[in-house]
């Protein structure tokens, strides 16, 4: 391990540090815009400079490798000036536009600027201008403050892995641009307006709605996949602006999916904000006590086995255990939260968890894709198995449709069958699992909800423990999910009771009238046509496919509008935070059962949150053990049975509409027509 | 004055055929194949007490830089890379040597990769040498027919490939890490050092970037002897050296000279002298455009080796001497160099880029007198944040001739200013 000095400061480094990360290390700040820690090394804005006694010329500390008694100085006046130097160089055809920059009050160069820039410029000429660029709908470009940091062209060639952004040009001409101006092919193309040190991506929605220092921030989860990547919400009045990401190296590093970023605008489109009525055949605007009085009416008219409740994709855990214990009290065991039916057994932990974690991808060494595409489930995951892959020596393979992954994947075969095949280690790949030493598999929500769902998850716990996935220290089974509450639900065991039917069963009790109530706690994604004359209760944030068809709508909270614990795909329990009230008459979800409960005569025993939480981890105490994750008990799941012979396919239909809050948005439908609309497919009807 | 005998480049003119027959019966590959059985390590030390240094222009000493090539290529296999992009403006010697002489190159290439147990030299040939990458591919088909390269080359049992690449004509590419991304077929970039290419070069190994001359020299030095080589020139100056001479003499040429030959017996005697005589000089550029210009009085005695012209704060560069006469507009002939320089930055990073802009455009006002006395100094600052702040050596070849030009003749710069008519305010309006 070498030891350095740092302005008279010794200290011990591993080797193959930078000389920039030993001055962090010290708690040295040295200046950069094109150096970033999850990115190769460029050493091209030459910010970083620092003098190394010995070197004819200052170095670039980003680039230059520590070594055993270096002295490095960041400090002298001749450091300062060459740095002043650079900046002089930045800020010469920079536009200086500060005042109308949506980067103001967050720049690099601006911040940067007040350390080492002048007062004046000596510039007399005239400075660049350059054409803005067309990145897509979500990346405004403002391409004249470019300071050629390269940031977003290593992002997109390493980390989003599309080859669609680079430079062209040379010396002072030099552009960044996408060649052909297409919109930047990529689930996370937002990380670059993030990424860019300046105010020349920005972000399109956003542009010029706030600035930075007027945002109210809050820490909180995401909800759009069920990965519970950590955000910031920034808000400004009623209204979220904006959401960032926020840094956690187990889930999402620093980066975030376009979805999670910018369906924000969906929160205040299309709310429901009053409850709602139907009267003759109308939805009409009701009070509260109206609205309830209507339920209770129809509750008293019912029994307990002719009622039944779906949860959605995005309940927290709280509403999801209010809910429970109403239909309990009111003797309905007809409950369910899997909406597209996978068959995922909720008696095994082990079973419907990413056992491996997401983290946990770097260290495998080969890989079974079941029936997902990890690009549309959950794109972050996409990138760790991309990061994995990168770093070599990851045998990938799916089985299912072929993928147009950000990396190489050998396609084993689109049907089921060859599930068996490996599972009997007669398959070529069986052999490249077993050989593995942390070989993992990834079933997705395709390949179980089908109606041999079961025998699939039987089949993929099979080849699991036939390879040795399954060991002390490392379990290698995974199942992806693409619903945000789908595994709070679980835990809390939020499936059909003793005698109670699971969603199929609901919606064809629902068809022949043997079911006449269904209460829908933000269950957007069923087939409604299905649910015949029942009387439907919709509670949620959005008019959307389940308020069209409620009798009752009781408006509720969006994620950005309730402190809620959400269980990601991992069984990583993490707790949201409040960002805004929700609009108008609107209430936070277990609230809102909590009251429904006094007129239905059935108090439920919670009058505040800790209560409610308190009764959450009674119901499953895994919830206890915020942001941890344990490993969970292997066990038997799945029902072995003949596999049908048909594709595997991914759940996603379109990326960007997967969900009430999403489907709200314009950004998201504008993002929509231009990725998933392909130009063949686009008719005259696509504008 | 360099004897007959003891020339390097024999065909320098191309008076005789540069063809395999002709060369050997100059010398070349005589006993190749026993110079190789003296052994790498031989080689190497021969080199080092030549006291050769590269001829690309920075001047580092070659058998040192063969010396740090790995001595275990199991790994990862070793390469040498052929700097044959030669596009500073003023230099035109390695066009010589593989238009008329190209079988030097070709057997320096198989002495040099073998002593860095290299498995293929790459020759990266300027695109615009359209007719030279001609005649050096059919020399290395000679070569190869001749089984003089390729497998057991000369007989010596070592395996040794040639190939040549064709540039695309950005001058950047001579650079030696921007060479070899555009050898690996990416945008001619400079690399970071480190790592050096000694380690991490070519596709990830092991590279030597050597010029043309450094390399078709070693034929020779290794022949004749290092102690034949080193008596030639001056201490750590030794050696012959092939110069440039362009500009306003009588008789513009290339020619092989000793090292540390005076400035102006190297003018008078092989081009002819200064345009109107010697009194008639204004300044000369040494060493090809990126080194500073040196006034008369220097010229008058100063030594045309590196350390001489280091001295008097310029350079032996690639030795290419331009010469201006008095009839030069010397503000208007660094304004052009400068935006050469502005032209043929790559981008990369931040102070070349957007400095060489700017210089070239304060310095295309100057030529004008469309500037005010204190923007020279400003335009010497400006070249000065430019110096020893950049990835590569481009920086500072941009820097130099503006600060050669203001350091010897910032009166005439002044000058210019003092005599240029003052904008009325009326004119400024219109403007």
């Amino acid at each position: 391990m070498p030891t350095l000095t740092i302005d008279g400061q010794k200290i011990e480094v591993d080797d193959g540090t930078t000389v920039l990360q030993a001055c962090e290390l010290l708690g040295i700040e040295i200046p950069r815009f094109c150096y970033h820690e999850r990115l190769s090394i460029a050493g091209n804005c030459r910010m970083c400079l620092v003098e190394m006694e010995n070197a004819p010329m200052p170095i670039a500390s980003c680039a230059m490798p520590v070594g055993d008694g270096m002295v490095i100085h960041t400090n002298n006046p001749q450091i300062k000036q060459a740095r002043e130097g650079v900046m002089e160089f930045l800020l010469i055809n920079h536009p200086l536009d500060c005042p109308i920059c949506d980067q103001g009050g967050e720049c690099d160069l601006q911040d940067q600027a007040m350390v080492y820039g002048k007062d004046q410029s000596r510039f007399e000429e005239n400075k660049r201008a350059v054409k803005e660029k067309y990145m897509g709908p979500l990346i405004k470009t403002i391409m004249t403050r470019c300071i050629h940091c390269t940031r977003c062209v290593r992002f997109a060639i390493e980390i989003a892995g599309v080859d669609d952004l680079g430079a062209v040009g040379r010396g002072e001409d030099t552009e960044i641009t996408t060649y052909l101006e297409k919109a930047m092919p990529s689930e996370l193309s937002g990380n670059v307006i993030d990424l860019c040190p300046v105010g020349a991506l920005t972000s399109k929605p956003y542009a010029f709605t706030a600035r930075s220092w007027e945002l109210r921030k809050t820490e909180s989860i995401d909800v759009h996949d069920a990965l519970g990547s950590n955000i910031r919400i920034d808000c400004r009045g009623a209204e979220v602006m904006r959401v960032l990401p926020r840094l956690s190296e187990e889930i999402n590093e620093e980066w975030l999916t376009d979805k999670s970023r910018f369906a924000c605008d969906g929160l205040r489109r299309q709310r429901l904000d009053t409850p709602y009525v139907r009267r003759n055949g109308t939805l009409q605007p009701a009070s509260w006590n109206e609205a309830f009085d209507t339920i209770a009416a129809r509750i008293k008219a019912t029994t307990g086995n002719r009622l039944a409740a779906v949860v959605g994709d995005l309940a927290d855990a709280e509403s999801i255990v209010a809910l429970k214990d109403l239909m309990a009290s009111l003797g309905s065991p007809h409950l369910d939260c899997r909406q597209d039916g996978a068959a995922l057994d909720p008696s095994c932990r082990a079973g419907y968890l990413f056992n491996s974690t997401i983290a946990g991808i770097e260290n495998a060494d080969a890989c079974l894709l079941i029936g997902t595409d990890p690009r549309g489930e959950a794109a972050l995951i996409n990138t760790r198995l991309r990061k994995r892959y990168l770093a070599g020596g990851f045998n990938i393979a799916s089985v299912g449709a072929s993928l147009n992954l950000t990396f190489s994947v050998e396609n084993l075969g689109s049907s089921a069958s060859v599930l068996s095949v490996i599972a009997d280690a007669t398959h070529p790949f069986a052999s490249t699992l077993k050989n593995a030493e942390f070989p993992m598999l990834i079933v997705g929500q395709g390949a179980l909800n089908r109606a041999d769902g079961a025998a699939i998850l039987a089949v993929a716990r099979a080849i699991a423990e036939s390879v040795g996935m399954i060991k002390e220290g490392w379990n290698g089974f995974n199942v992806l999910h693409t619903a945000a509450a789908r595994v709070g639900a679980l835990d809390l065991g939020f499936v059909p009771g003793e005698g109670g039917r699971d969603t199929a069963g609901i919606l064809a009790g629902a068809s022949n009238g043997d079911i006449d109530t269904v209460f829908l706690l933000g269950a957007d994604e069923l087939d409604m046509s299905q649910l015949g004359k029942a009387f439907v209760i919709y509670q949620g944030s959005h008019g959307d496919a389940g308020a069209h068809r409620a009798d009752v709508v009781l408006p509720g909270a969006a994620y950005s509008e309730k402190s809620g614990t959400y269980v990601n795909t991992e069984g990583r329990v993490q707790r949201g935070s409040r960002a805004l009230f929700p609009p108008g008459d609107a209430r936070e979800d277990w609230a809102i059962l909590r009251a429904l409960s006094g007129h239905l005569g059935s108090v439920l025993p919670f009058d505040n949150l800790a209560q409610v939480r308190t009764r959450m981890i009674e119901v499953a105490p895994v919830l206890a053990a915020l942001d941890e994750i344990a490993p969970a008990e292997w066990g038997s799941f799945g029902v072995a049975g003949p596999l049908n012979d048909t594709n595997l396919s991914t759940p996603i239909g379109d990326y960007y509409l997967t969900n009430p809050i999403c489907r709200a948005s314009l950004t998201m439908a504008e993002c929509s027509a231009v990725y998933s609309v392909t130009e063949q497919e686009a008719t005259g009807a696509h504008g | 004055m360099l004897r007959d005998e003891d020339r390097v480049f024999t065909n320098l003119y191309g008076l005789q055929d540069w063809g395999l027959a002709a060369a050997q019966s100059r010398g070349d590959w005589d006993g190749t194949k026993s110079l190789m059985e003296k052994g790498e390590d031989w080689i190497v030390s021969e080199m080092k007490e030549s006291g050769l240094r590269g001829r690309g222009g920075a001047g580092f000493p070659t058998g040192l830089k063969w010396s740090f090539m790995p001595k275990d290529t199991s790994a990862r296999p070793s390469y040498l890379v052929v700097n044959a992009d030669e596009g500073e403006p003023g230099t035109c010697k390695d066009r010589e040597i593989i238009r008329n002489d190209p079988h030097k190159l070709i057997e320096g290439a198989l002495l040099a990769g073998f002593s860095m147990r290299a498995c293929a030299a790459y020759i990266y040939i300027r695109g615009e040498f359209h007719n030279e990458g001609n005649i050096l591919e059919a020399a290395i088909d000679q070569a190869y027919d001749a089984g003089l390269i390729g497998k057991n080359a000369c007989g010596s049992g070592y395996d040794f490939d040639v190939y040549v690449h064709r540039g695309a004509g950005a001058y950047i590419c001579g650079e030696e890490t921007a060479l070899i991304e555009s050898l690996e077929g990416k945008k001619g970039l400079p690399r970071l050092k480190p790592p050096f290419p000694a380690n991490v070069g070519v596709w990830g190994c092991p590279t030597t970037v050597n010029n043309v001359e450094s390399i078709a020299v070693a034929p020779v030095i290794l022949r004749r002897g290092a102690t034949w080589f080193s008596s030639l020139g001056r201490l750590n100056n030794t050696g012959t050296k092939l110069f440039c001479i362009s500009g306003h003499v009588e008789r513009p040429c290339n020619v092989e000279e000793e090292m540390g030959i005076p400035l102006k017996e190297l003018l008078e005697k092989h081009a002819g002298g200064v345009r109107g005589g010697w009194d008639n000089l204004l300044a000369v550029i040494p060493g090809g455009s990126s080194v500073p210009l040196l006034p008369k009085d220097i010229c008058d005695t100063v030594l045309m080796d590196f350390d001489s012209l280091k001295e008097v704060k310029s350079g032996l560069g690639t030795a290419a001497v331009i010469v201006m006469d008095k009839s030069t507009d010397i503000v208007q002939a660094i304004a052009r160099l400068a935006k050469f320089y502005k032209h043929e930055s790559c981008g990369q990073c931040t102070p070349c880029r957007e400095g060489t802009g700017w210089m070239s455009r304060v310095m295309d006002r100057m030529v004008d007198g469309r500037a005010e006395p204190y923007e020279i100094d400003m335009l010497l600052q400006v070249s000065k944040q430019i110096e020893g702040h950049t990835i590569c050596a481009l920086g500072d070849a941009a820097a130099w001739p503006i600060q050669g030009l203001i350091r010897h003749f910032r009166r005439k710069i002044e000058a210019r200013m003092d005599s240029a008519p003052k904008p009325s305010n009326a004119s400024d309006a219109a403007a």
